[in-house]
């Protein structure tokens, strides 16, 4: 009789639960205030010791890479002091051209570029604790001045968006998890695509680019991709990678094809995120820019390229 | 209560790891789901209630931080697996290292096909097979190999309890 009544208080509790659950869920997609609270306390108890883990992991890798073998220590540091001689030959040669780039660009009054935006450091302390998805958090949040659709940097270039913010934590989308989607531009002949994650590709390192409009056929591997002036979440010019491989689509319209990302998302520890956000007034402007710069001939175009950007980033909200 | 208390202490640590330290052990992106594990082997220990609450820490958990803004999703996800391995609670002998495996392998592979089914399979990525081999075979291989790490721990640890808190029941091992 006992054992009949305990396994009938667990169907009532698991109904409770499931009750629970779904109204959290119904909650949850119309407002905020079920997951503020819940945040708030995860932020003052979680995510400082996520913060000291971290650190232990951290000491963990680098101890390991310690005590790798002597001999790959001597060839290693032999390839590096090639490598330095070739990178600084190369170096010499950007600072010149660099001087040329910031003469032109004072030039063109061009010269709001992403080094002048306010940058914030951070810290990543967590990643997503399923196998399907390239989610992080990190250690910095709304009290920092962090807010959802922040732009996330690295050195190299675009690393991902804020997706969701607490006191004291937030969590980053990567550009190459699965649900990411960003308008990319082809530098060299100002053509838009969607740079879309997709999960059978992270083992190649590489991002899905595709609808990529190239009529007359001049985009060609090893082409920069920056993040488009049309997208109304990723502030413009921020380089995302450069094309590997590029091809026809069957319906001989648009172009598909991978690019591999600047950054290194494997070994990634420190990320920069950019404290501006896109407003619509920014994107405004700046199409009007565009538009002055390139002429009346395009508006057409970029008319329906805004289209297919904002079509493709309401995926992300997801 | 004492029970309550320090079970609420070991899911965090679990969630605690499994985002941090776990991370730096993963291979080729695939992590071990230690919480899944402490959900199963509480529910097989414990039955249906406790494996239930387990799942239930748990869940809520990972939907806070890796929800993607809907809460619930995860928690329902982990109560239903404590509340469904429960049912082995009482029919099995719990000191057997083969039983939890068994139970967290297919435990493990449930919640990945579910996950793909929701959240790929309905975005129109059909390549089931590559999502397969890629990520739920590897990943639910690498939650079997950490079950027979830590089972006999927590299985010490549910001893433990149970003599502290009835001296009684203990009195077969």
């Amino acid at each position: 009789m006992k054992k009949f009544n305990d396994s009938l208080k667990s169907k009532y509790i698991l109904a409770g639960i499931t009750a629970f659950c779904l109204v959290l869920i119904v909650l949850s997609f119309v407002t905020d205030a079920a997951t503020g609270p819940l945040r708030y306390i995860a932020g003052y108890v979680i995510t400082p010791v996520q913060n000291g883990l971290n650190e232990v992991g951290n000491w963990i890798t680098d101890k390991s890479a310690y005590f790798q073998s002597s001999t790959d220590l001597v060839a290693e540091n032999k390839e590096l002091q090639e490598k330095v001689d070739a990178l600084t030959a190369e170096n010499s040669q950007l600072l010149q051209d660099k001087e040329e780039l910031s003469r032109l660009q004072a030039l063109f009054e061009l010269d709001q570029q992403y080094d002048d935006y306010e940058k914030i450091g951070a810290r990543i302390i967590a990643k997503d604790t399923g196998n399907w998805f390239n989610v992080f958090t990190i250690d910095k949040g709304s009290k920092d001045g962090i807010l959802v659709n922040q732009n996330v940097i690295t050195e190299g270039g675009l690393v991902g968006i804020i997706t969701e913010t607490g006191p004291n934590w937030a969590t980053v989308r990567s550009i190459i998890d699965d649900y990411s989607n960003v308008t990319g531009t082809v530098t060299s002949t100002s053509d838009n695509c969607i740079i879309a994650g997709d999960l059978r590709l992270i083992d190649e390192g590489k991002i899905n680019l595709v609808k990529l409009t190239d009529e007359s056929d001049r985009v060609k591997v090893g082409d920069k991709v920056v993040t488009s002036d049309v997208s109304d979440r990723f502030l413009p010019g921020i380089l995302i990678g450069y094309i590997s491989d590029v091809g026809m689509d069957s319906n001989n319209l648009t172009k598909s094809g991978t690019i591999t990302p600047m950054v290194d998302f494997r070994h990634l520890h420190e990320v920069l995120v950019i404290k501006e956000l896109k407003e619509i007034d920014d994107a405004k402007v700046s199409l009007d820019a565009q538009a002055d710069t390139e002429g009346a001939a395009t508006p057409d175009t970029s008319q329906s390229e805004s289209g297919t950007g904002t079509e493709s980033e309401s995926q992300n909200e997801e | 209560m004492k029970r309550r208390i320090v079970m609420f202490v070991l899911v965090l640590a679990a969630f605690l790891l499994q985002s941090t330290l776990l991370q730096t052990i993963s291979l080729a992106s695939v992590t071990p789901n230690l919480m899944l594990v402490f959900t199963v082997s509480f529910a097989l220990m414990r039955g249906k209630r406790e494996g239930m609450f387990v799942g239930f820490l748990s869940g809520i958990l990972t939907d806070v931080f890796f929800g993607g803004g809907i809460l619930g999703v995860y928690t329902l996800l982990y109560t239903y697996t404590g509340y469904i391995n429960g049912f082995s609670f009482r029919i099995f002998y719990d000191d057997d290292i083969k039983m939890p495996i068994i139970l967290v392998c297919a435990s493990d592979l449930a919640f990945h096909i579910l996950e793909y089914v929701f959240r790929f399979l309905l975005r129109g990525r059909t390549d089931f097979f590559f999502y397969l081999g890629r990520v739920i075979i590897p990943g639910v291989i690498y939650t079997a190999i950490l079950t027979m790490l830590c089972y006999r721990l927590l299985l010490a640890l549910n001893r433990k309890l149970e003599k502290a808190e009835q001296r009684s029941v203990d009195s077969l091992v």
